[in-house]
């Protein structure tokens, strides 16, 4: 054990890196309140005005088409992704670490050449910028997260489990539902959220595939760098802050580890007594 | 259990019938003769998409860095040549983006890591369960509160009458103007990319078996030296997993120089972005190509310090 004078120092250094960590978004927050027009510190007088006046048409405009984006990249990263690591986790083929470094290639590489890419891609080949671009640019990193959360559980499920429903009768459905099913849904739903929450945030691939619409993201960035709309920025700032904070929040709850092997085990008993009442 | 065995049996000896649960264990059936058939359903959807349109442009923008713009048409020329890396080659200005880049990834990855070194040894060796639990959400909340956010809180915060001259005002000290500067873009970096650093760090030290620890005290090794010896050797590859992502991360990154950055904190990442505004795609193109040779070189020297098993 560490002496008692370095984990005090430790200590001490912990609480502060956390509160750096934390100034800032305590910060912003009280901004929210700031009466001014001008964001400067001290703050001189506090109101709650702001929060009516953020909810323009614009904000919400640009809110939806988040929210949309958000979502189809979502799906389309919960149907390739999981379907992806499936197949990288119950085959062995050649070239399978190849597919394993491809998927990830999005996270790897630099967010600006994934965006200038996709973006000569689209110009090339005479595609409008839309919301459908965002889209595809999104569901390139969103595939990413759900594919690694889902390979990981499938890591840890033993394929045995799916064997021993095979043998006891389980046709391929209700082996995905009664066995397959409950051991992913956690990781499928947890990848989901932070795969939303990733793309609800991106600016970089977004700036190269969205042509003229804003999502909430660029909104900002194009009322920061006019140095327009500060208080509605700081609205914004606080309402993404409490909003993204939920989802993390599920998500980590739900990673931890819940008894997955326990819950399984209940249910092949249940996979195959409902076997046995439709062969009969 | 016998019961079940029966039915399966008493199943396949039925003929097929046509009934729904019929059909799907013909599926089943066929699916566990011919592995591979599933292997194809399962892995070709999601790898034609990744290869038609994410591989396909990444593709295609690399090649057309070979080619070059026509200055009057400003149509894309598809003449083979190297004009554009011949560019960055010569021009002083890009080395001096390209090593200020460089040099300020490298300096935040070196401040994140002091930062992050002690915060991981004491949520791995030291905090208590809750305490470390609290830490990990503290430390996870703000990777995930949006990226633009956070760069515009620091732009406010070191702004002239922002917090930071306010406070070093009250306690008598002269104003750091350091406001819009290589300086801010560095501690901002270093800000937006901490968490990054910690998770992978205190993975690495939670790993180290308290065995090894207790072995080297009792063969005679003070506090120092266990720490030296034992736990930074152990604890390396989580601080050059961090690195991978602290220095991509700002590596590509052009938005912080953007908004927090003086006229002379231009990134590569800015030069690229002006120059997909101006049509200038290959030069673009080309210049992208730099931090992705880096990251390469990176990441071999990574692998080698086996840092892919600490991710």
């Amino acid at each position: 054990m560490e002496q008692r004078g370095t984990r005090i120092a430790l200590a001490a250094w912990s609480t502060l890196v956390v509160l750096f960590l934390w100034f800032p978004l305590a910060l912003i927050m009280l901004y929210a309140f700031n009466k001014s027009n001008v964001q400067s510190w001290p703050i001189p007088a506090f109101t709650t005005h702001w929060f009516h006046a953020a909810w323009t048409s614009e904000v919400q405009t640009s809110l939806w088409l988040s929210v949309r984006v958000g979502l189809i990249a979502t799906g389309i990263a919960l149907v390739l992704g999981s379907s992806a690591a499936f197949g990288v986790a119950r085959f062995r083929f050649f070239g399978r670490d190849a597919v394993s470094f491809l998927l990830v290639l999005p996270i790897a590489l630099p967010g600006i050449v994934t965006g200038i890419a996709l973006n000569s891609a689209f110009v090339a080949g005479n595609f409008n910028l839309s919301q459908w671009t965002i889209v595809v640019g999104h569901a390139t990193f969103c595939v990413v997260i759900v594919y690694n959360n889902v390979l990981a559980r499938l890591r840890r499920a033993s394929p045995s489990l799916i064997e021993a429903s095979q043998d006891l009768g389980a046709d391929g459905w209700q082996t995905f539902r009664f066995v397959v099913w409950p051991v992913l849904s956690t990781a499928l739903i947890a990848g989901g959220l932070l795969a939303f929450a990733l793309s609800f945030d991106e600016v970089i691939v977004t700036t190269f595939t969205a042509g003229s619409q804003n999502t909430i993201p660029l909104l900002i960035l194009g009322y920061i760098r006019l140095g327009q709309q500060l208080p509605v920025v700081n609205v914004i700032a606080f309402a993404m802050i409490v909003l993204t904070s939920i989802p993390v929040l599920l998500a980590q709850r739900l990673m931890r580890d819940t008894g997955v092997l326990r819950r399984t085990a209940g249910n092949v008993t249940e996979a195959v007594e409902s076997a046995q009442i439709t062969a009969v | 259990m016998a019961a079940s065995l029966d039915t399966a049996q008493g199943l396949s000896s039925r003929p097929p019938g046509r009934s729904p649960r019929a059909a799907r264990l013909r599926l089943s059936g066929l699916f566990w003769r011919h592995p591979w058939a599933k292997a194809l359903l399962l892995l070709a959807p999601p790898l034609l998409a990744f290869v038609l349109v994410y591989v396909a442009s990444l593709v295609a923008l690399f090649v057309s860095s070979f080619w070059t713009i026509d200055p009057f048409t400003s149509e894309i020329r598809h003449i083979w040549n190297v004009d554009n890396y011949r560019t960055l080659w010569n021009a002083s200005t890009y080395h001096a983006v390209a090593l200020r880049t460089i040099g300020i990834a490298a300096a935040v990855t070196l401040a994140d890591a002091v930062l992050a070194f002690p915060l991981g040894y004491f949520m791995a060796r030291i905090a208590s369960g809750r305490s470390r639990a609290f830490i990990f959400v503290a430390v996870l909340l703000p990777l995930w509160s949006s990226y633009l956010i956070r760069v515009y809180i620091w732009r406010l915060i070191l702004d002239h009458n922002g917090v930071l001259n306010w406070t070093l005002h009250k306690v008598g000290l002269p104003a750091a103007n350091i406001g819009y500067s290589n300086w801010a873009v560095w501690l901002i970096f270093t800000y937006v990319w901490l968490p990054f650093m910690v998770l992978p760090v205190y993975g690495a030290l939670e790993r180290i078996p308290e065995s090894y620890i207790e072995a080297s005290r009792d063969l005679g090794a003070g506090g120092v030296t266990t720490f030296r010896r034992v736990i930074l050797p152990l604890a390396l590859p989580g601080v050059i997993a961090g690195s991978i992502f602290t220095f991509s991360l700002t590596l590509g990154d052009y938005v912080t120089p953007l908004l927090a950055g003086g006229a002379s904190s231009q990134f590569i990442g800015n030069v690229v972005y002006d120059s997909i505004g101006s049509q200038q795609t290959p030069f673009a193109a080309a210049f992208a190509a730099v931090p992705l040779a880096v990251m390469g070189v990176y990441l071999l020297i990574a692998r080698k310090l086996g840092a892919f098993e600490a991710l």
